[in-house]
């Protein structure tokens, strides 16, 4: 069917529908919820990060003014939990994980105990209360040292500490290493980060009178959760409401199952009375999932004419003390099946371990094992520029895949395939806006003046919105890869789309309704987007792995389509036509070639609820629902570039110009989508110049325990962002769509730093882990100073 | 985030003030700006019995810039030495040094007599009444004393005030004229707090430092003056060679602290180059 | 050592309105508005007094509302982002000017932003990007890489009154 265009709202800057509210101060996070005798629980959480739990003395806490309950782990054994891991690699051995410990604790954060007070003052008051006796163990935070033969163990079941296996391999390496000019070998560590929602994880469960309980949580996958919470709390699914009002970002933390998801309903259900948890920030740096946290050691095999034949990667992922939900998916499929980014590397061998440490478990964060991918291929290429002393622009330009490869299966992969692009195009769009040659002159002219300047180029690939269903058995993915969408056309013509997505700042509310708006020809007004409570949303997945416009977005376009057959079905009986003849454009019926007066989408809506002539066969109602899965995946890619200077005396590092050039397919909204670039960009620039977490190997204690030393940078840490785009729609999805919110922190840290590195070639120093602090800058050229001296 | 629980009193003098940390001599605490003290309270890193609200306490408010002297309140905020004028017509530094102090809603609020009591090692405050050689009115249940900054500040979070003294204020000579300031500071990206700060005031006569005096904060367990660089400096021209002997004298006499984000030998490079820097600053 | 919570009547003018409660002393300022008075626009970022989600005017001036006493502000006067827009329930100049550059996205450092906004446009109505930048230093933004917030700020430079 063709819908002939009216005004067009996909592709148009709009403005976001969702923010007045949100300015206002009349936005409705879980945390503002305050409901008639709601309790408060709070935590005890471990102060060892390996420790065996000799006692619990809970009376004092017990005896506190306002505490209605204080439990420890024992109590709640046989009642809750395990928490289960459902991103499964095949093989992978599973440590149990109890929603409490029990014997023994494993990172610094666990939870030991709890309370249950009349407010969160007393609950607080009461936690300090409880004395618990530790036998301390000794513990082990890197992946490195933890596959070592005399590391300490952390599960029986995982011996060596790696519960995970997994290889990939493409042409023949071997072969390539022989016949190869030179073979160059990289040590890169990918550094551990805390995500760092603005608004924390909270959490309030509710029983409701007629014995169903709700729970309001700031969750990115809202019906994931009511599976989670009913399968581990044992409550019937039906009987379980998950409502995720307005979420303080996400970006991947807020789609796990934590031990709080599952104490906040059953608490509830056993005092029966709402509870509430709302972690602190500190809380939060040692309750939920840290992301990246990997180590991998890669060996390029090229000829001097800068192409590289080859590639071998062997990686350690650390997961932390057990098993998040994604953990074994994450640095193993998401992370080597990208190794080789955008470049036609047809010998790639990989093979990565995930490995347990007594550390805060490791999850999905923003672009989740892709930005780690990208970072593999990036430093590789890199260092083959470096070590021949070639342009780095133009041995990227002799490596990419070409734009008459796509679709394109690199090292003739059977999970990977890149749908579309051209990353030619993408790096000539970027140096130009960039002005390379004029910069590059720039650079080395200054240099004579002391005055250190570099310039950084990363390019990127990765895939969205992982699909189609079938497809994620085989990995051990235990969900599906489809979204759902209703569009239900209420009797005056108007439209509520409930939707499986979930926003946690995208701004859904706007963009699923221009595409939307696009079918259904009527005003943005018309379209209300629900999301985010199981009671209204037939069924869904949820937002993450950038694929709410793809996947979620395509199911609204694939049902406001079905609408409209529909409604087409309806005019044509009402107009005493043949439905063929009928074609609908700008919000009415018509046949064209008569003299029939139009008919209005709003009295078809009508005739479809008052069903008084509605032609043989057709229902009454006009209300679609659609689960969506798709063919295929979008493949977005794109080229950053940056521009740095370096002051060699402070290793202080400032960011002069930073542009992105990125193709993610047909753009819903221009305006929300550079937001999400902007914002990508920044989390990817302080995972290169800025964050880190450390914990103390010794100890294990977590030495970034607040925001006082882990260091989120602020406006004046960070440049504008000059975003544009290339759009290669995508042939997976019916709207073109290939995905945007991880495509800036996947590129940004590889094109940081090589801008660094760039500025600091004249001093020798060809590589150097993130994050590029001002005292590790310094520190490298100084050794390089002092060895130069002596 | 919440504190343990405590009870407060509003105090409405100095006399008062003093008599309810004599009355409490272990679980009383003394709050101005709470900046530094809220944040503790909220950790529950401490947890006092009483709290002594001060910002009612006229007597030590204010700036006044007298013949002789400039005194400045306890109490001021930070906002209000960056914002006056009469003190910043005599001392730029306060407004120069205030800008790179945390942030614009902390320093609305936080006050330049908190931070001194507090002594944080990495604090801006101390580097500056350092280098232009305040001295500190203490008031205390058996009369009023005066330090000089000099000897105010004894270790890590710790100065010579008594638990039942007040500081009141912070008195200035006034500078000859031609006495020009300079603070320079680097920030840890997370804390706002230096890495490492130097604070300067140097005096030019015919073309050699008549008079120079330099404050260091961040750098040792808590800030100092560096004497023998200022003295190394004094009669001599700001030349290259001279700046950069004085700096390098300076970073070398210092014994620096080393955390995880900055070693040692980073911190004392830092004094160096930025004592280099501000002494250039100063010399153009 | 008090073995019971003391507790203090405390009257503030909020939104132009006098409040009065009653609380604990250990009561947090921003806990006071959101729990006591429902006036939840005003958030929590954080326990270290660095994210600056809780900021509100008091006396005319920003200020971080977790580091300040209920108690320590009974008797002054506090605008919270619920005041800007109360009365004629129109956005105020600020908080128009990031909905027109797409200066928030999951809106829960936006209250606090739009508060530091106002001050750092009352102190200097003309600022530069590299003054907007460090009048922000306050305020975190996981979101937007500040580069529309930053947009925002500068079309509103150099128009004058802050309201
Ligand atoms: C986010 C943030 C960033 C910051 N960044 C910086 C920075 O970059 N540089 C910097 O220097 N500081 C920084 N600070 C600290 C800030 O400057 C504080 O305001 C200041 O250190 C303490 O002042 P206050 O009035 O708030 O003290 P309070 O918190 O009220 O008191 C601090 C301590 O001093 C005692 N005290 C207070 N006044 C007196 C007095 N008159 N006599 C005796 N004892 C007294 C109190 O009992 C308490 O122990 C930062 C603070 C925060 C929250
Ligand atoms: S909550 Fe007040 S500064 Fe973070
Ligand atoms: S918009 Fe989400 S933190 Fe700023």
């Amino acid at each position: 069917m063709t819908i002939s265009q009216g005004t067009r709202h996909v592709g148009q800057p709009l403005k976001r529908r969702e923010d007045l509210k949100l300015l206002a101060g009349r936005g409705r996070y879980v945390d503002d919820l305050k409901l008639p005798g709601m309790l408060y629980m709070a935590i005890l959480r471990s102060p060892h990060a390996h420790a065996k739990i000799d006692s619990i003395d809970l009376s004092l806490a017990r005896a506190a003014p306002g505490v209605r309950l204080a439990l420890s782990g024992s109590a709640l054994e046989d009642r809750i939990g395990p928490i289960v891991p459902n991103w499964i690699i095949p093989g992978s051995k599973v440590p149990v994980r109890r929603v409490v410990a029990t014997d023994r604790v494993r990172f610094v954060g666990e939870s030991v105990a709890l309370v249950v007070a009349e407010s969160l003052a007393e609950a607080y008051d009461a936690i300090g209360l409880i004395e618990v006796e530790y036998d301390v163990l000794p513990a082990v935070t890197e992946e490195q040292d933890a596959v070592r033969g005399d590391a300490p163990q952390l599960h029986e079941n995982v011996p060596g500490n790696i519960t995970t296996f997994y290889k990939v391999k493409g042409g023949d390496y071997e072969k390539a290493n022989r016949e190869a000019d030179q073979v160059v070998k990289l040590r890169v560590v990918n550094n551990r980060l805390i995500p760092t929602c603005m608004e924390t994880r909270a959490i309030v469960a509710a029983p409701e009178p007629d014995g169903t309980l709700t729970v309001y949580i700031g969750s990115q996958v809202p019906h994931m959760h009511r599976r989670w919470i009913a399968e581990t709390v044992r409550i019937p699914e039906h009987q379980l409401r998950v409502v995720a009002p307005d979420i303080g970002g996400g970006f991947g933390a807020k789609m796990h199952l934590y031990p709080e998801d599952l104490l906040c309903p059953y608490l509830a259900r056993e005092l029966n009375a709402p509870v509430k948890w709302w972690e602190t920030r500190s809380e939060s740096h040692q309750s939920t999932s840290h992301g990246r946290a990997h180590t991998e050691d890669l060996e390029i095999a090229f000829n001097n004419d800068g192409r590289i034949l080859g590639l071998k990667v062997s990686t350690l992922g650390n997961v932390g003390a057990y098993l998040s939900n994604m953990a074994t998916g994450g640095p193993t499929v998401n992370t080597v099946n990208f190794g080789t980014g955008t470049y036609k590397i047809e010998n790639y061998e990989a093979l990565s371990r995930v490995v347990v440490t007594n550390t805060v478990p490791v999850d999905a964060y923003r672009g989740y094992g892709r930005p780690e991918g990208a970072y593999i291929a990036e430093r590789a290429i890199d260092a083959v520029a470096r070590h021949l002393n070639l342009d780095q622009v133009e041995v990227r330009r002799r490596n990419f895949i070409q734009a008459s490869d796509f679709p394109y299966r690199p090292y003739g992969s059977t999970g990977v395939m890149y749908d579309s692009g051209d990353y030619q195009a993408l790096l000539d769009k970027a140096l130009e806006a960039f002005d390379y040659e004029g910069r590059r002159g720039e650079c080395e002219a200054l240099r004579g003046n002391g005055i250190y300047r570099g310039i950084g180029v990363a390019a990127y690939t990765h895939m969205c919105g992982m699909a189609p269903s079938r497809r994620l058995a085989p990995g051990g993915f235990d969900r599906g890869g489809w979204e759902s969408a209703r569009v239900s056309i209420d009797s005056s013509g108007r439209a509520t789309i409930y939707s499986g997505s979930m926003s946690q700042g995208q701004g859904h509310a706007t963009s699923l309704a221009q595409i939307a708006a696009d079918v259904l020809q009527i005003p943005l007004e018309d379209i209300e987007i629900v999301q985010g409570d199981t009671r209204q949303v037939q069924a869904g997945h949820g937002t993450f792995n950038s694929r709410s416009m793809a996947v979620g977005g395509s199911s609204v376009h694939v049902s406001s389509h079905r609408v409209i057959t529909k409604a087409k079905t309806i005019a044509a009986g009402m107009l005493e036509v043949d439905e063929k003849d009928v074609s609908y454009s700008a919000g009415a019926f018509t046949v064209p070639g008569t003299d029939i007066a139009p008919l209005t989408f709003s009295k078809v809506a009508r005739m479809a609820y008052v069903g008084h002539k509605l032609p043989d066969g057709v229902a009454p109602g006009l209300d679609e629902t659609v689960f969506y899965d798709p063919t295929g995946m979008g493949a977005p890619s794109g080229v950053h570039m940056a521009y740095v200077e370096v002051d060699p005396e402070t290793g202080i590092v400032d960011i002069l110009d930073y542009v992105a050039v990125d193709d993610v397919g047909t753009l819903i909204n221009p305006r929300l989508a550079a937001g999400q670039i902007h914002g990508g960009v920044v989390q990817g620039i302080a995972q290169a110049l800025f964050e880190e977490v450390s914990y103390d190997s010794e100890s294990g204690q977590l030495l970034t325990g607040s925001l006082l030393d882990y260091a989120v940078p602020r406006a004046e840490h960070v440049p504008n962002i000059r975003s544009s785009f290339q759009q290669t729609p995508s042939p997976t999805n019916p709207i073109g769509v290939k995905g945007i919110g991880e495509s800036g922190s996947i590129a940004a840290p590889p094109c940081m730093v090589h801008a660094v590195l760039d500025a600091l070639s004249p001093f020798g120093i060809k590589h150097l882990d993130m994050p590029l602090t001002p005292p590790r800058i310094w520190a490298a050229i100084r050794s390089v100073r002092e060895g130069d001296a002596r | 985030m919440i504190p343990a629980a405590f009870d407060y009193v509003r105090a409405s003098s100095l006399t008062q003030a003093i008599e309810l940390l004599r009355d409490n001599p272990d679980g009383a605490k003394l709050v101005a700006g709470g900046h530094t003290l809220l944040p503790a309270l909220k950790l529950r890193l401490a947890a006092p019995e009483l709290l002594i609200d001060i910002r009612s306490v006229a007597e030590i408010k204010g700036i006044e810039i007298g013949e002789t002297h400039v005194k400045i309140g306890a109490l001021t905020t930070h906002s209000e030495l960056s914002a006056s004028e009469p003190l910043n017509n005599v001392f730029p530094i306060f407004r120069e040094t205030a800008r790179l102090l945390a942030d614009p809603q902390v320093r609305n609020r936080g006050t330049i007599g908190g931070s001194l009591a507090n002594a944080d090692p990495a604090a801006d405050w101390p580097a500056v009444v350092l280098a232009l050689g305040a001295q500190l009115e203490i008031v205390g249940a058996t009369g009023r004393r005066t330090v000089p900054a000099e000897d105010f500040f004894l270790d890590i979070f710790t100065t010579t005030l008594a638990p039942d003294e007040i500081l009141a204020s912070i008195q200035i000579p006034k500078p000859k004229t031609g006495t020009r300031y300079a603070y320079r500071k680097i920030r840890h990206p997370a804390s706002g707090f230096a890495v490492v700060g130097v604070a300067i005031a140097v005096r030019m006569l015919d073309g050699v430092v008549d008079e120079a005096s330099i404050g260091i904060t961040g750098a040792t367990n808590h800030a100092f003056v560096g004497k023998e660089a200022a003295e190394f400096l004094t009669g001599k021209a700001l030349t290259r060679d001279n700046i950069d002997e004085a700096a390098r004298m300076l970073s070398e006499n210092t014994e620096c602290l080393s955390d995880r984000y900055a070693p040692a030998e980073y911190r004392a490079n830092l004094v160096r180059v930025e004592l280099g820097r501000a002494l250039l600053e100063l010399s153009q | 050592m008090p073995a019971t919570a003391s507790t203090r009547e405390v009257t503030i003018e909020i939104n132009g309105l006098r409040r009065t409660g009653t609380v604990e002393a250990r009561r947090l300022l921003v806990h006071f508005l959101r729990e006591d008075l429902g006036l939840t626009g005003t958030h929590v970022g954080c326990d270290t007094s660095q994210c600056g989600a809780c900021t509100v005017e008091i006396d005319g001036v920003a200020v971080k509302s977790c580091t300040v006493l209920a108690v320590m502000a009974d008797g002054a006067s506090i605008t919270t982002i619920e005041g800007l827009t109360d009365g004629s329930g129109e956005l105020s100049r600020v908080q128009k000017a990031f909905h027109d550059h797409h200066a928030l996205q999951c809106g829960f450092c936006t209250p606090g932003m739009v508060m530091s906004v106002r001050n750092l446009l009352r102190e200097n109505p003309n600022p530069s990007e590299r003054e907007i930048r460090h009048g922000l230093a306050g305020n975190i933004c996981r979101c937007t890489g500040y580069h529309n917030i930053v947009r925002a700020v500068e079309s509103l430079a150099s128009e004058g009154s802050v309201a």
